[in-house]
């Protein structure tokens, strides 16, 4: 039986294996018409007009939109972080005025066949008045659609956070240090592109978008809102998702053309996107510059932290509002007492990609800016930066730790941690004396060979709530089914043990139905590694409820009192002697017409926060800039692993995207605002010869009090610190603590720094 | 991502490719393992009318020769048909070191040999091994086939002197008998990505003095570069680290390089004699 802490093989690689997966491409209906993007050739200007006369006489072209043509609809509303002011800056589903980045949908195709789609819009032209655009995020802010909205700049909001006396902090300090550091215009790739079905059942009028992925429940809503239909006749349906990372799965303009035309033309109409497009349309993310001014005193301790940061948002504001500079803002401190704290976040628009969410967003930036400092403070003081960080993590009877400030709309309270304990724990595992110590040797005969750490907070189990449905039917199978998402973490799997830890029933009768909105009420999705915590919770109590309904009516079939039944493998067992399986009892239920079911509802208005530290050991290569990651070691503390072998995948996977976010991953611009990194001959994924095989320290000493499991999430405690610890471990093996102050480090950027050219 | 229109034509024999290709003329290409070319098909930024497949020119798909004779390699040979040494010696040993940073496994099993001298990537490992060796190239037309030396044969970045109704059918790579050492070195951003900057050096080193010596660098400008003047500086000169990084200066002094995304001119230039110093090395060791 595979209950809580079983490493048990994934529940959904079977047919993924087979190569029997449904993505977003294999679903297709009937008389389907392709949709195909026409995008806006240059980053900013007056849109005058779009010719589509050559385009529409296409033989197999049925339709081509423009604005005018989607006057009616809304621009795409924010699904998190509504902050006062953004609202002027939302995408509309396509241009109308002005394009403000390569990549803006101005126009749609529709046709019979993806090939004639594609041919059409090359033929649609664009009659575009260029401007200059915008790219340096740290310019003053400058006019957004300079005719249309005369009034409105560039920096659509400041996010303003802090706590504590931080003028007294300076006043009192031994020394101020200061940084400005740098992270780069990353995001998440997955291997599947996005796309989407969108079918119209007229006879029941209902319309469904298969290829539905992260929020299915909250993307109904807003569709249906935009389209001014009920939400009952509109359904999303998930398929296979090929990853996710925070920005698939997020409403885009594409998806609400899809399943308007479905309405409109009175037939299916699909949608795949391109690499290319995806790296040109899909959210972009990071992109932040940090200056950090820290009052310290002479061991170290930050007595208090002044930051300023900005964050490139790109052209628009989409779905996450100001999710990203939010979460940088309230969680900056990470791991860290820091007294007082003092924080603007200046969320900035520019003629690029609108930005939106990647794996750890806010928390990997901020994770690098802050570690930089801590290593630069120990530089400055002459102190070892393990020991500075000793002196200003939070300590463990401090827990649960107030932070006195909110993030997403909750406080920020460290729920549990064992900080000092962690840090003692790893040096030991790793074996960091002897590893700075072979560093130093290796140094010693010729080679550039460094260690660094990072040590980072991250966050998890974002609420309100979620809801499942599990009912056990007298053939034995047991069906849970939930509001949440499946894109490729494991839902399944791990769902079902923490489901078996309570019903003894193993995980292979079981069927986690997710991501189906005519099958649950409510679901708030996949992301923010809140799948585990939240719906884990809700399973648990709804297994609970279902165990006690059982047992409830295993007492009357055995003829004994509930509380006297065992429990043991999923049978029930009288003082008697006499037994009845659950199994037994669900058919039972059946046949007097009824079916052994239970909902478990769980709510949580606080996040937790797992934690952690990464160890990097990095060569660099003098001459030619290059680094190469020998052994990377992420130590994690999950408070409770529901299954051990899932995340380490999820530690590994994570692991490997930072080492892209840290050394290859970068959207470069031209001064025109071309994106030059627009395909995977130039964005610079990481392969399996760039990433080392990840080891994990995973720990269960601080399990969270805020849930019945104790669980932490899983998702992001991979990625948060690799910039930061890549970062250190460079600077050691150069000799040059501080060196590294932008990401991704690329050799010609490396380079420059050690030639000083 | 999804190709213009094309027509497509597969012949069995040379010479009715070579009449297929004549007869479409200017918009017609060659198809050979397609790892080139359908990329830019799918990016739209090549649209030919008329695809001619070659690969059923099995007459295409040889290797003959040894290092002390030289070496044929027909068009159609398949990187990985140098994953291990095809013959003895120095010539083949080079190619099998050489293949190793063409791309990546599955590429290298579709890729050609001819197809990647006939699309002439400035950073293509092939071309600099066929520019710094001293290759000779076999051009097929329904006229009839002419022969065309490395340093005529690459004319640019991706051209070359292929008219557009020729196929290059065979490539002859001259001796390079025992005795020779030959050293590779490429820098990329990850392995199996085009080099910023690589070199190809073969010597004969007799009595502590460099005899003779062949240099190439590829990667750094429109075109792969073979580097007399360096070689003569090189010749009878001892094999030692004073030589090689003189070597790599002259190198540096010798090519106006390019930049991009990844590289700018200086730290371009500065990779260009880091790789010159490294394939040296590597041949002398
Ligand atoms: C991800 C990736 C990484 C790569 N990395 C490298 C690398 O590091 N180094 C490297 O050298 N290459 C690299 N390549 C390119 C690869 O080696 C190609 O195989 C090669 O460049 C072209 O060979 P091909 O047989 O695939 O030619 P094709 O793609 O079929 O054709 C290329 C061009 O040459 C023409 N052509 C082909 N054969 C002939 C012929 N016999 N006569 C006349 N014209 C002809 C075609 O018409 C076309 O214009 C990479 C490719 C990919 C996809």
């Amino acid at each position: 039986m595979s209950g809580i802490g079983v490493p048990a093989r994934r529940l959904e690689d079977g047919p993924l294996l087979r190569g029997e997966g449904r993505f977003a491409a294999d679903c297709n209906a009937p008389g389907q018409l392709h949709m195909r993007v026409v995008r806006s050739p240059v980053a900013f200007g007056r849109l005058l007009g779009v010719d589509a006369g050559e385009a529409s006489t296409l033989p197999g072209v049925v339709a081509v939109w423009t604005a005018a043509d989607v006057a009616d609809l809304p621009p795409i509303d924010f699904r998190m972080t509504r902050i006062e002011g953004l609202a002027p800056f939302r995408q509309r589903v396509l241009a109308a005025d002005y394009v403000r980045y390569v990549g803006d949908p101005v126009a749609v195709v529709f046709a019979t066949d993806a090939y004639v789609a594609e041919d059409a819009a090359d033929l649609v032209f664009c009659d575009i008045d260029e401007l200059d655009p915008v790219l340096d995020p740290l310019a003053d802010p400058s006019p957004f659609m300079p005719e249309t909205q005369p009034g409105l700049l560039s920096e659509p909001a400041v996010v303003r956070k802090g706590y504590g006396d931080i003028d007294a902090a300076f006043a009192a300090a031994h020394r101020v240090v200061e940084l400005t550091v740098r992270v780069g215009r990353h995001s998440g790739v997955p291997m599947e592109t996005r796309g989407a079905l969108a079918v119209h059942d007229a006879a029941r009028d209902i319309l469904t978008m298969h290829g539905a992925a992260k929020v299915p429940h909250y993307n109904r809503d807003a569709i249906a809102r935009m389209l001014g239909r009920d939400r009952e006749r509109v359904q999303l349906s998930e398929g296979h998702v090929g990853g996710g990372f925070g920005i698939r799965g997020e409403l885009y303009p594409e998806d609400v053309l899809v399943c308007l035309a479905a309405l409109r033309l009175r037939t299916p109409v699909k949608w795949v996107e391109d690499r290319r497009e995806h790296l040109l349309a899909a959210n972009h993310s990071r992109d932040q510059t940090h200056r950090l001014r820290a009052a310290v005193d002479a061991r170290g301790f930050i007595l208090g932290l002044d930051a300023e940061f900005f964050t490139d948002q790109g052209a628009y504001v989409r779905t996450h509002g100001g999710t990203v500079t939010d979460l940088a803002a309230g969680l900056l401190p990470g791991p860290y007492v820091i007294p007082a704290y003092r924080v603007a976040g200046h969320v900035r628009l520019t003629n690029k990609t609108p930005a939106g969410t990647y794996r750890a967003p806010g928390r990997y930036e901020t994770t690098f800016a802050r570690e930089r400092l801590v290593d630069r403070i120990g530089a400055e003081l002459g102190l070892d930066p393990i020991e500075v960080r000793r002196v200003n993590l939070i300590p463990e009877d401090a827990m649960p730790f107030h932070r006195g400030l909110d993030t997403l709309g909750t406080h920020v309270v460290h729920d549990s941690g064992r900080y000092h304990d962690l840090l003692d724990r790893t040096l030991a595992h790793v074996g960091f004396d002897d590893e700075r110590k072979r560093a130093a040797e290796r140094r010693s005969a010729g080679e550039a060979v460094g260690v660094g750490l990072g040590w980072f907070v991250e966050k998890s189990g974002l609420g309100p709530k979620d809801l499942v449905r599990i009912s056990l039917a007298g053939d034995g199978r047991l069906e849970i089914v939930t509001g949440v998402a499946s894109i490729g973490q494991g839902v399944e799997t791990a769902l079902a043990q923490i489901c078996a830890e309570t019903l003894h029933l193993p995980i292979e009768t079981m069927r986690v139905v997710h991501g189906q909105t005519d099958r649950i009420a409510y679901g708030m999705g996949a992301f923010a590694s809140r799948v585990t915590v939240m719906t884990g919770s809700a399973v648990q109590i709804a297994s609970a409820g279902l165990l006690a309904t059982a047992r409830a009516a295993a007492a009357t079939m055995l003829q004994a009192a509930p509380d006297a039944l065992g429990f043991d493998g999923g049978v029930f067992a009288s003082p008697a002697g006499a037994s009845v399986s659950l199994q037994a009892v669900a058919a039972h239920f059946e046949a007097s017409g009824k079916v052994l079911a239970a909902e478990g509802e769980f709510a949580a208005d606080h996040m937790n926060y797992p934690y952690g530290i990464h160890i990097a050991r990095v060569r660099v290569d003098r001459e030619t800039g290059g680094v190469a990651v020998e052994r990377f070691i992420v130590a994690y503390d999950i408070g409770r692993a529901v299954n051990p072998l899932l995340v380490e995948g999820q530690i590994a996977g994570a692991c490997a995207q930072g080492i892209g976010g840290a050394l290859f991953e970068e959207f470069v611009y031209d001064e025109g605002g071309q994106p030059l990194a627009a395909s995977f001959v130039d964005y610079l994924m990481p392969t399996c010869h760039e990433v080392p095989d990840v080891e994990t320290f995973l720990r269960e000493d601080a399990p969270s009090p805020l849930n019945p499991l104790g669980v932490k999430g899983a998702g992001e405690g991979g990625i948060t610190a690799v910039g930061a610890a890549i970062a250190a471990a460079i600077d050691d093996a150069l000799g040059r603590p501080g060196l590294v102050s932008r990401l991704p480090v690329s050799p010609a950027r490396l380079h420059a720094l050690i030639s000083g050219r | 991502m999804k190709p213009a229109a094309f027509a497509y034509l597969a012949p069995t024999t040379l010479g009715e490719a070579l009449a297929m290709l004549d007869g479409v003329q200017d918009d017609g290409k060659v198809l050979a393992g397609g790892q080139s070319l359908v990329p830019a098909m799918n990016f739209r930024l090549a649209r030919p009318a008329t695809l001619v497949d070659l690969n059923g020119l099995s007459e295409l798909d040889h290797v003959s020769g040894d290092s002390d004779r030289g070496v044929v390699i027909g068009a159609l040979v398949r990187h990985a048909a140098f994953h291990a040494p095809p013959f003895e010696g120095p010539l083949a040993e080079l190619l099998a070191k050489v293949v190793r940073d063409i791309a990546h496994y599955p590429i290298r099993q579709r890729g050609t040999f001819g197809g990647s001298l006939a699309h002439a990537d400035p950073a293509s490992e092939w071309c600099l091994v066929a520019a710094t060796l001293g290759a000779t190239m076999h051009l097929a037309s329904v006229a009839g086939t002419r022969t065309v030396a490395a340093a005529d044969f690459f004319r640019g970045t991706f051209t070359t002197a292929l008219a557009p109704n020729e196929i290059l059918v065979r490539v002859d790579l001259p001796p390079l008998p025992a005795g020779w050492r030959t050293g590779f070195y490429e820098f990329s951003r990850r392995k199996g990505d085009f080099a910023l900057a690589m070199a190809l050096a073969t010597l004969q080193i007799d009595g502590g003095a460099i005899r003779a010596v062949r240099l190439g660098v590829g990667g750094v400008s429109d075109r792969p570069r073979r580097l007399e003047t360096v070689e003569a500086f090189l010749a009878g000169k001892p094999p030692t680290p004073a030589t090689f990084a003189e070597a790599a200066e002259l190198a540096r002094g010798a090519v106006a390089v390019t930049a991009d995304i990844h590289a700018s001119e200086a730290y371009r230039s500065d990779l260009l004699g880091t790789v010159v110093r490294r394939a040296l090395a590597e041949a002398a060791a």
